[in-house]
C-alpha cells in the first residue's frame, strides 16, 4: 500500500488534470469563439444529456463535426496555429486544465490505498449471513477478511454460489454493492484496507472532505 | 357587524377579487368603482353609521350586478380561459350537488383515489308525472378541478384516471343507465406511464364510439385530448363561458412566435392566438362540434348560482330524453315526444321519458351516435373535386355496392364450390380441344419456328447464378439526397463508436440506415410509397381534397401553399391502394414533411374516406404514420374533431371485420396518436422512431418534470405494450407481408 498522506500532499501541489483535446479523426479546423484562460464547461443537464462548450469544429468531406469540452475547466492553450488546416488524427487542439472536484480526489487516494475486489461476472451480491450479522451489528470496518475466505453470495436467476475472497487480508472500507441490485463483471464490490492503514485513510479522507475547495 | 351582512360582504368580496383575475387588469374603472364603494360601505358598517345596512347592501349588490352584466359584454376569448381556470368557478362536485338528487361518488373518495383529476359517481335525478315519482340513474363521469385543490391536479388526468373512466362506462353500458360526462381539463397529464397517456385517451376514445347507453357530454373547459377522452357523446352541450380548443392560447402562442424554452410570449400574442383559434361556445356551435349552448349568468358561473344549476338540470334532461327519444321508430310519435322535450318552457322535471333501451334501440343509437360524428367537419376541407367527379365517384359507390355483396355474400361463400365446377369444365375442355388439334400440331411441329428454345430451356434447369441478386438488392427509389457528395455521422457514434457513413452510400443503398448501430435516418414518405409496395400497384384517389385555413388563422395560407408547392401535395394525408406482393390494401399516409404532419380537416377527412373504402372493398387499411406532429393547431377544432371522426371510422371498419393495422416512423405525437392511429390492435413502429404523446417542452411547462433523453424511443412504447413490434426500414415489405398473412387469417382480411 502506497504512503496516501504523501499521494494527498502530491495531488494538492497539482489540484488539477490536464486534459488534452485532439482531433478524433483528419480534417480541417475551424476553432469556435474560445480563447486562451477562458471558462469552458463540460456536458451539462440531469443526464448529461446537454453537450459541453463547443471548442472546434471538423470538418471531413463537408461533414462538420462539432468537438466539445469533455470537463468543466480552463483552456490553457489553444493551437490556433492550427485554424483553417488540415489536421491528422490524433492532433492535439487544446489543453483544458481541469480542477480535480473532491470526489475525484476522493476516488484517486481510495484506488491506490485501497485492494478492489470486482465482481466476477453480472449478479447480485450478497454477504454471508455470519459477515451480514457482524456488518449489522456495528458496521463494514469491524470484518477482518483474509483470502480464501467465504465472504459473499453471487446471486444469479435464483442460482446462489458463494464466493472466496482473494487478496490481501484486512477490513472492509467500503462496500460499493446495493442490496437487490445487479452488479456488471468487473465492477468493484469491496474495497479493502489493511487494518493498520485505516486511521490514516480515514483521516485522509476527512481532510480532503473537509478542506478540499471545488474551484468553479 | 350582523353575521348575514358579513357573509354578503364576503361574497361581494369574492365577486370584486373573480372581476380582477378574469379581466386581468382590464376594466380598471370599474373595479375601482366598486373597490371604493364596497370599502366605504364596510367602512361604515363597522362604525355602525348606517341607517339602513340591509337596505344600503341591497344598493350596493345591485351595482356589482349591473357592472357584471355590463362588463359581461366586453369578454374576449382569453377572459373566458381565465373564467374557466378561476378557483371561483362551479365545478363537478358542486354539479353534483346542485344539479343531480342524490349521488355516491364511485372510483375513489377525495385525495385516496387512483387519480383525485377525475371524478366518477353514480348519481339519481327524481322525476314526477302526475302523482308518481320516477328515480332515474345517470353515471356522472368528469374532471374535477376542486376550486385550487391542490391534489386534483388541475383537473389534467393522468392515464389510469382516464382508464377509470373507461371502466365505469363499461359498468354504465352493463347497467344500461345513460352516462352524463362534464369536461373540465386543461388537457391530460402527459406522461408514458403504462399504459401511456396517448394510448388511453385513444382507447377511450374507441370505447366511447361504441358505446350502447346514452352518452350526454357538458364542456366547460375543454382542452383537447384530455377532452376528447370523455367527449364523444351523442349530444354535446357546453357551457357559454367555456372553451373548446385544440391547444391553450399560451401553447399556440408559444408555438407561434417561436417561442424558445424558458421565455414567454407576450401578452398580446395570447389575446390574439385566443381570438384567432376561435375556442368560444358559439364558435364551436356555429362549426356544429356542440349541440347547445347553456347560458350562464354574467361573468360566469360560480357555486352560489343556483338559478344556473337548475337550468344546467333542464339542458341534461333535455340533451339526455333528446337521445332517448330519437332511437324511437314510429315517426310521428317520435317527432311529437321530440318536440315536446325540445320546447324551452318545457318543465322536464315533470315528464318523464324511460331511459332505458332496448337492443334494436341501442344499434339506432349506436349508429346516430356514429353518422353524427362522420358528418363533422366535411365543409372545413376544401374538397376541388370537379362535380363530374363527384358525381361519378358516387356512382360508383352505387353500383359498385351488388357487385361488392356478390363478390362477398355470395361467391366467397360458394368459392369452393364453384371453383371445383370450373376447373372440372376446364379440363373436360382441354381435353377436346387436345383431340381437336392433334392432326394440326402433327404438321406443325416439324416447322422450323417451333423447335425447342435451347436458351429458356438451359434458364429453367440450370443453377442459378449471382448476377442477378445485384438488380434485386435496388432499390425503386433512391432518396434525392444521394447526390449529396459528403460524409454524414449518425447520432448514435458518441455511444457505439459509428464511422462516418458516406451520403450516397447511405441514402442510396443502405436506404438511410447506419451500417454500424442500425439507427434510421429519416427518409422521404415516396421511399416508403415505391419500395413497399409492388412497383406500378399504387393508386391514389382523393387527391384533390386539399387542406386549408378554414379558421382564417392570420399568416396561415401562405404557409400551407409553401408546404403543398414543397411536398407536390394537397395536403399532408395520401390515401392510395396498393399490393404487396399481390396482396391488395388500402393505405392513408400522413406525411411528415407536410407541415409536420399535422392533421386537419382535409386529412381526417381523406382518413374517413379510406377507412370506408378498405370497408366496402374488404381490404385491409394500413395507416403508415411517417411522421405526425398531432392535430394542425390552426384548424383549432376543426382539427380536433378529427380525433372522435377519424376513430369512429376505424371502429365501423374494424367492427365490420377489417383488419385495420398501424405502422409509425420517424415522430408520431399527439392527438393522432391519442385517438385513430392508438385505438389499433395492431401497432408496429420502424426503428428509430420516437412515439409520445406531447413533447419534451411541453412536458417539461406543464408538469415540471425533465424527461430522461430517448423518453419517448418506440423501444419504451414497445416495453409498455402500445406497440407490438419494431421492424427495420429494409424489412417493411416482407414483414408487413408477414403481418397480413398472420393476423389477417385465411381470408386475408375478413372474420
Amino acid at each position: 500500500m502506497k504512503d496516501i498522506s504523501a499521494l494527498l500532499e502530491a495531488i494538492k501541489a497539482q489540484p488539477f488534470r490536464d486534459i488534452v483535446i485532439s482531433s478524433p479523426h483528419t480534417g480541417t479546423v475551424t476553432f469556435a469563439d474560445i480563447r486562451k484562460g477562458d471558462k469552458v464547461l463540460g456536458p451539462q443537464g440531469q443526464w448529461k444529456e446537454k453537450p459541453g462548450t463547443l471548442i472546434a469544429t471538423l470538418e471531413r468531406e463537408r461533414n462538420p463535426k462539432p468537438i466539445y469540452a469533455a470537463e468543466k475547466g480552463e483552456l490553457t492553450s489553444i493551437h490556433t496555429e492550427l485554424q483553417g488546416r488540415f489536421v491528422e488524427a490524433g492532433t492535439p487542439l487544446a489543453v483544458l486544465r481541469h480542477p480535480l472536484t473532491r470526489a475525484e480526489v476522493e476516488s484517486m487516494l481510495l484506488r491506490q490505498a485501497l485492494h478492489l475486489f470486482l465482481a466476477p461476472e453480472r449478479a447480485k451480491y450478497y454477504f454471508t449471513p455470519d459477515v451480514d450479522k457482524k456488518i449489522r451489528a456495528s458496521d463494514a470496518h469491524s470484518v477482518l477478511v483474509r483470502e480464501g475466505m467465504e465472504l459473499l453470495i453471487m446471486s444469479r436467476m435464483k442460482r446462489e454460489v458463494p464466493l472466496l475472497y482473494t487478496g490481501p487480508a484486512g477490513i472492509i472500507y467500503a462496500v460499493y454493492f446495493k442490496y437487490n441490485e445487479n452488479i456488471d463483471a468487473g465492477a468493484p464490490l469491496l474495497g479493502v484496507c489493511p487494518q493498520d492503514q485505516l486511521p490514516t485513510i480515514q483521516e485522509v479522507i476527512m481532510r480532503v472532505q473537509t478542506e478540499w475547495t471545488e474551484k468553479d | 357587524m350582523d353575521s348575514n351582512i358579513e357573509k354578503r360582504l364576503q361574497n361581494l368580496r369574492d365577486r370584486l377579487a373573480y372581476i380582477s383575475d378574469i379581466f386581468a387588469g382590464k376594466h380598471r374603472d370599474n373595479t375601482n368603482l366598486l373597490e371604493e364603494k364596497l370599502a366605504s360601505f364596510t367602512e361604515r358598517a363597522r362604525t355602525d353609521s348606517l341607517e339602513d345596512p340591509h337596505a344600503e347592501l341591497a344598493t350596493l349588490e345591485d351595482l356589482f350586478t349591473y357592472v357584471e352584466r355590463r362588463l359581461e359584454d366586453c369578454i374576449t376569448p382569453m377572459d373566458t380561459v381565465r373564467i374557466v381556470r378561476h378557483p371561483q368557478r362551479i365545478c363537478l362536485r358542486d354539479i353534483l350537488e346542485n344539479v343531480y338528487d342524490n349521488f355516491t361518488e364511485v372510483g375513489g373518495q377525495d385525495e385516496y383515489s387512483l387519480d383525485p383529476g377525475m371524478l366518477i359517481a353514480r348519481a339519481v335525478i327524481t322525476r314526477r308525472r302526475g302523482k308518481k315519482t320516477y328515480t332515474q340513474s345517470v353515471m356522472v363521469i368528469g374532471q374535477e378541478k376542486g376550486h385550487g385543490a391542490e391534489y386534483r391536479n388541475g383537473g389534467s388526468v393522468k392515464p389510469w384516471g382516464n382508464a377509470k373512466a373507461r371502466q365505469y362506462m363499461r359498468v354504465a353500458e352493463t347497467e344500461g343507465i345513460p352516462i352524463h360526462t362534464y369536461i373540465f381539463t386543461p388537457g391530460s397529464y402527459p406522461v408514458e406511464d403504462y399504459p401511456g397517456a396517448a394510448q388511453q385517451i385513444a382507447r377511450n376514445i374507441y370505447c366511447m364510439a361504441g358505446l350502447r347507453v346514452p352518452v350526454v357530454a357538458v364542456i366547460s373547459e375543454g382542452g383537447s385530448g384530455g377532452a376528447e377522452a370523455i367527449g364523444l357523446a351523442d349530444r354535446r352541450l357546453m357551457l357559454s363561458h367555456g372553451y373548446y380548443s385544440v391547444i391553450s392560447p399560451e401553447g399556440a402562442a408559444a408555438i407561434e412566435g417561436h417561442i424558445k424554452p424558458g421565455q414567454r410570449a407576450t401578452q398580446e400574442l395570447i389575446e390574439q392566438c385566443a381570438v384567432n383559434l376561435k375556442i368560444t361556445a358559439m364558435d364551436n356551435l356555429r362549426f356544429g362540434y356542440v349541440d347547445r349552448v347553456v347560458q350562464e349568468p354574467p361573468l360566469g358561473a360560480r357555486p352560489w348560482h343556483f338559478d344556473f344549476f337548475r337550468h344546467l338540470r333542464q339542458e341534461v334532461l333535455r340533451a339526455t330524453d333528446e337521445v332517448v327519444l330519437s332511437t324511437r321508430l314510429v315517426p310521428v310519435l317520435k317527432g311529437l315526444a321530440l318536440a315536446r322535450v325540445r320546447n324551452p318552457e318545457a318543465k322536464l322535471d315533470e315528464m318523464y321519458t324511460r331511459w332505458g333501451l332496448s337492443g334494436a334501440a341501442k344499434d339506432r343509437l349506436l349508429a346516430h351516435r356514429q353518422q353524427k360524428f362522420l358528418r363533422l367537419s366535411r365543409l372545413a376541407a376544401r374538397d376541388r373535386r370537379p362535380l363530374f367527379t363527384k358525381l361519378a365517384v358516387a356512382l360508383r359507390d352505387w353500383a359498385s355496392k351488388p357487385w361488392v355483396r356478390f363478390k362477398y355474400d355470395f361467391y366467397r361463400k360458394h368459392q369452393r364450390r364453384i371453383r371445383t365446377f370450373m376447373e372440372e369444365l376446364g379440363n373436360e375442355w382441354e381435353v377436346f380441344k387436345d383431340r381437336l388439334l392433334t392432326p394440326w400440331r402433327k404438321l406443325t411441329r416439324k416447322l422450323p419456328a417451333n423447335r425447342e428454345d435451347v436458351g429458356k430451356t438451359r434458364e429453367l434447369t440450370a443453377l442459378s447464378n449471382w448476377s442477378g441478386a445485384e438488380q434485386r438488392k435496388r432499390w425503386n427509389y433512391i432518396s434525392p439526397r444521394y447526390k449529396t457528395d459528403r460524409a454524414i455521422t449518425c447520432p448514435n457514434s458518441a455511444a457505439y463508436g459509428c464511422l462516418d457513413l458516406w451520403g450516397p452510400d447511405l441514402f442510396a443503398e443502405f436506404a438511410g440506415v447506419c451500417s454500424h448501430c442500425g439507427y434510421h435516418f429519416p427518409m422521404e414518405p415516396e421511399w416508403y410509397v415505391k419500395n413497399v409496395f409492388d412497383l406500378g400497384s399504387v393508386f391514389e384517389f382523393n387527391s384533390e381534397i386539399e387542406a386549408g385555413n378554414p379558421l382564417n388563422f392570420p399568416g396561415f395560407d401562405e404557409r400551407i401553399i409553401d408546404a403543398q408547392k414543397k411536398n407536390k401535395a394537397k395536403s399532408g394525408c395520401m390515401t392510395f391502394e396498393a399490393r404487396i406482393d399481390n396482396i391488395k390494401l388500402v393505405v392513408a399516409m400522413l406525411m411528415g414533411t407536410f407541415r409536420g404532419g399535422s392533421v386537419g380537416a382535409a386529412e381526417g377527412f381523406k382518413f374517413v374516406e379510406a377507412a370506408q373504402r378498405a370497408e366496402k372493398n374488404h381490404y385491409p387499411f394500413l395507416a403508415y404514420v411517417h411522421g405526425t406532429a398531432g392535430i394542425r393547431i390552426q384548424e383549432g377544432t376543426h382539427g380536433v374533431i378529427q380525433m372522435p371522426r377519424c376513430t369512429v371510422a376505424v371502429r365501423r371498419y374494424i367492427e365490420s371485420g377489417g383488419l385495420y393495422m398501424v405502422l409509425y416512423d420517424t415522430n408520431s405525437f399527439a392527438g393522432p396518436v391519442a385517438s385513430f392511429l392508438g385505438c389499433s390492435p395492431y401497432q408496429f413502429a420502424v426503428r428509430s422512431s420516437n412515439i409520445g404523446f406531447a413533447g419534451a417542452g411541453v412536458i417539461k411547462e406543464t408538469t415540471g418534470m425533465d424527461i430522461p433523453p430517448k423518453y419517448h424511443r418506440s423501444y419504451r412504447a414497445l416495453s409498455r405494450g402500445h406497440i407490438q413490434g419494431i421492424w427495420d426500414r429494409r424489412e417493411i415489405r416482407a414483414n408487413l407481408k408477414q403481418a397480413l398473412l398472420t393476423i389477417g387469417g385465411r381470408n386475408l382480411y375478413y372474420r
